[in-house]
């Protein structure tokens, strides 16, 4: 403290107002120490590591405290709120992609600035408690990480933290536990999330700011580790070495703005329309536990670890042991063991040596999974078609192989190199098709969330599962596809998928050009009508080839017309425009008892329904529904169905196939009837 | 400000040990009440049960064409989490297969005994793939090795009773040898 009071004279207001505080709190000689620290050897950049940081941790407060003011942690409310963030807060794309880009620079930081430590010696006494407290702090800002991916609760988040916490089951005697306490239940739940987010948002960073508080009292009390030799004549922390350390963080956040923006200043230049909430974070669609999500990866930083996973193939459970628990509690437990070893001669060197080849190794099996995912990327597809035709010729068979390989030696060992890559690629595709796939299921998932009604209460995984887009492909591919195609006739692969099913192709059914194949007697007896099926020899087919080609009854005029009317009667979504004249004369040929009317009822004919399907509200909705729910149905086919389940009839005691929503989503998936955004 | 002038401690070194260890007991007490009381409540997930195993009806019969190659269905049950109840969801996915001719269904869980990702069927290469780590599995569940799974996927307890399909539905610790289910 001072001596002797300073003359006091002639002090302006805020000169006696900053006196009047300094007399009661000594913030002066605070500040004073806290700026004036003597730097050996002057100011230099390998010195900003740890107070960018600082930087970035504080900035993930003030942008994890704005996120928290709007999040919501629930299995209902979780993803829901992060996409209000996302795609309808002012700003929130911009907080959301600096906390989610500035978290990945941290972790980049934290190498940097583990590294300078290690090769400066930074680590050897009096320091070794300050670099332990280091790691600590590593561990606490990567468990952060790992907390931060679940909370938006989309699938990408979902499935990453089932494998790390199966994982965390691993550990031996209270594995099991542990994950239970950490999963908040036995299974994934609302206390997934609470839990996980009182870890993300309460607890690790309490921790790490007690911690952080420590580190720095420490560093400030050893002073800086200078690099050796000192060349150049000391200086002060302010503002020298202060004036680097802000550029260095300017530098950092300039970096992490580069990364959100980069797409927006893309779509600039490429004249798209700039969209906020594709920049920055993404959002994968909401977590669904039924549904398989192959696109699962952890964010890169842990992709190291995920790779190590695979590299232990064949290990069995010891494998999975030894690369989730083992070898890295081993390498971090010898990390910890720096300061003991640095003492040595040699010790240093081999901490360098290591500390390098943590990193080098982390970076090498990051390659390797980016290189495992992305191989189909950039592989000469076209090289492996013959290995790809031998394999399918012969059914995958090692003999037949080899017996076709002339059984040469050397030819097979170049086949099955060539099979390994081909394999490799393939699996690449998958997960090529499968990032596809999450991308539209995301986009999807934010239309559904954009529409004027919001999100029902049961949150966005009901808008998904009543969405008959989304679930409409899979209701069919489960209970439809087995006998149905539902492909587009013009696509290339289309002959092929209609050849094999044995039912109609659904694509666009109801539509005019779906009627107006079904009136063509080239086209009635193919696969994509009734060609497969029992009706192949039926009077719909014949009177379609015989009497209908029968210019002196039916003109071509007329047949359009019956299509037309048909079409009308589906009135399915975007079909082409119909003509209404045309559409009055097709219904009068249809009802027509001499003509369509003799064997089905139609309009205000007299024919009663029972031997040919009705065809008043054809393919429209109620008609589609009850065909699904039951074509036995007198409507239908009640004496002539082929093989068609009733679908929404139960038997006795039991369950039908499928429920009436589920129905009704089939229904409205095949009619075209979904919601389309702007 | 003047600092004031010392004063000497007082100096009975009996009463202030037992000034020492009361401060030290009581201030003892005191934080560790929240934290038991803390700790009690983080415990509670270790009472929670899952639905535990029961007999779920999957499909019929006719669903799974016999053909030996799996098909996959939504495992529906009624499901609660935490203070919310759903009738009917979808909790999960097993797939049913069933050989030429054969009455009998074998299922398994498309939960990867590896760590827990969604196992995938690839129809062309007719075998099962984990999209996660790249473990294979025949179509009977088998392992091709080498594997980074330490076991066969985890095969159900499959009952057909009226033509129905029911699966005794049941969750299993992922990346050991032994198929040991979660309470
Ligand atoms: S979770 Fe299936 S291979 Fe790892």
């Amino acid at each position: 403290m001072s001596d002797a009071p300073a003359p006091r004279t002639r002090r302006g207001p805020l000169a006696k107002l900053a006196d009047f505080f300094d007399d009661r709190t000594g913030y002066r000689a605070v500040v004073h120490e806290a700026l004036y620290e003597r730097v050996p050897g002057g100011a230099r950049w390998r010195y900003v590591w740890g107070s960018t940081l600082v930087f970035a941790f504080v900035t993930q407060m003030i942008t994890g405290l704005v996120l928290w003011s709007s999040y919501s942690a629930s299995a209902q409310t979780a993803w829901e709120s992060v996409y209000f963030i996302q795609h309808e807060m002012a700003g929130g794309w911009l907080v959301r992609g600096i906390h989610h880009v500035m978290a990945q620079a941290m972790v980049v930081l934290l190498a940097l600035h583990l590294m300078q430590v290690v090769i400066d010696g930074a680590y050897r006494a009096p320091r070794e408690v300050n670099f332990w407290l280091g790691l600590i702090l590593m561990k606490l800002v990567l468990g952060m990480a790992l907390t931060g991916y679940l909370l938006p609760w989309d699938q990408k988040g979902y499935w990453a933290t089932r494998v790390a916490t199966n994982l965390a089951g691993l550990v031996p005697l209270i594995g099991p536990s542990l994950q239970q306490l950490v999963v908040g239940g036995p299974d994934y739940g609302h206390h997934t999330l609470t839990r996980f987010f009182a870890l993300h948002a309460g607890f690790l960073p309490g921790t790490l700011i007690a911690f952080l508080v420590v580190h720095l009292t420490l560093f400030r009390k050893h002073g800086l580790c200078a690099k050796q030799p000192i060349t150049k004549p000391d200086c002060m922390f302010w503002p020298d070495q202060v004036l680097k350390d802000v550029v260095a963080m300017l530098a950092v956040l300039a970096v992490v703005l580069g990364v959100i923006l980069l797409p927006a200043v893309r779509a600039m230049v490429e004249g798209r329309p700039i969209v906020p909430g594709e920049l920055g974070a993404e959002l994968g669609a909401p977590a669904d536990p039924s549904q398989p999500y192959a696109a699962a990866r952890p964010e890169w930083y842990f992709l190291f670890l995920f790779q190590f996973l695979k590299v232990f193939e064949g290990w069995g459970a010891d494998g999975e042991f030894l690369g989730a628990i083992v070898v890295p509690g081993v390498l971090l437990g010898m990390m910890f063991l720096m300061p003991l070893v640095g003492r040595w001669k040699l010790g240093h060197r081999f901490n360098v040596l290591f500390t390098v080849a943590i990193l080098v190794g982390a970076g090498l099996l990051t390659a390797m999974a980016l290189r495992e995912d992305y191989a189909a990327a950039w592989a000469d597809r076209e090289a492996y078609a013959d290995v790809e035709q031998l394999i399918e010729e012969t059914g995958n068979d090692p003999e037949k192989i080899a017996a076709t390989l002339g059984n040469d030696e050397a030819r097979i060992a170049e086949f099955q190199a060539k099979a390994h890559e081909l394999e490799e690629i393939r699996r690449s595709e998958a997960f090529f098709a499968a990032v596809k796939q999450a991308e539209a299921e995301a986009h999807r998932a934010v239309e559904l969330a954009g529409r004027p009604e919001r999100i029902p209460p049961g949150g966005a995984l009901e808008l998904i599962r009543t969405d008959p887009l989304s679930q409409g492909p899979i209701l069919f591919a489960q209970h439809c596809s087995s006998c149905h195609a539902h492909v587009d006739p013009a696509a290339p692969e289309a002959a092929e998928l209609m050849a094999a099913s044995s039912a109609a192709n659904l694509s666009r059914f109801g539509s005019a050009a779906w009627a107006r194949g079904l009136l063509d007697p080239e086209l009635v007896a193919g696969p994509a009508y009734f060609g497969n099926t029992a009706h192949a020899e039926g009077d719909m087919v014949s009177y379609v080839t015989n009497d209908m080609t029968d210019r002196d009854s039916w003109s071509e005029e007329q047949i359009e017309a019956v299509a037309v009317a048909l079409a009308a009667e589906a009135a399915v979504v975007d079909d082409e425009p119909l003509d209404p004249a045309i559409v009055e004369q097709g219904r009068a040929l249809m009802a027509d008892e001499e003509r369509c009317g003799s064997c089905h009822h139609a309009g205000d004919n007299e024919t009663e329904n029972g031997y040919a399907p009705d065809l008043a509200g054809w393919a429209g909705r109620e008609w589609l529904i009850g065909i699904i729910t039951d074509p036995n149905h007198e409507r239908f086919y009640p004496e002539t169905n082929d093989r068609m389940p009733s679908f929404g009839v139960a038997e006795e005691g039991g369950v039908p196939a499928l429920s009436a929503t589920q129905i009704g989503l089939l229904a409205d998936w095949l009619r075209g009837e979904w919601y389309r955004g702007e | 400000m003047d600092d004031p002038a010392p004063v000497p401690p007082p100096a009975d070194a009996r009463r202030s040990f037992l000034a020492k260890l009361m401060a030290m007991v009581g201030g003892g007490l005191a934080t560790l009440t929240p934290v038991a009381a803390g700790v009690w409540m983080t415990l509670d997930p270790l009472r929670r049960k899952s639905s535990a195993a029961s007999f779920l009806p999957i499909t019929k019969v006719e669903s799974v064409p016999d053909d030996g190659l799996p098909r996959q269905f939504p495992v529906i049950a009624d499901r609660t989490d935490a203070w919310t109840g759903f009738e009917a969801e979808p909790i999960g996915a097993v797939y049913l297969r069933r050989e030429q001719g054969s009455d009998t269904i074998e299922a398994f869980s498309a939960t990867c005994p590896h760590a827990g990702c969604f196992i995938e069927l690839d129809k062309r290469d007719r075998c099962f793939r984990c999209p996660c780590h790249n473990s294979a599995f025949t179509l009977d569940g088998g392992i091709v090795s080498p594997s980074p799974s330490p076991r066969t996927m985890d095969a159900l307890e499959c009952e057909v009773r009226d033509g129905r399909v029911a699966v005794k539905w049941e969750n299993y610790y992922s990346g050991i040898a032994e198929k040991v289910a979660r309470p």
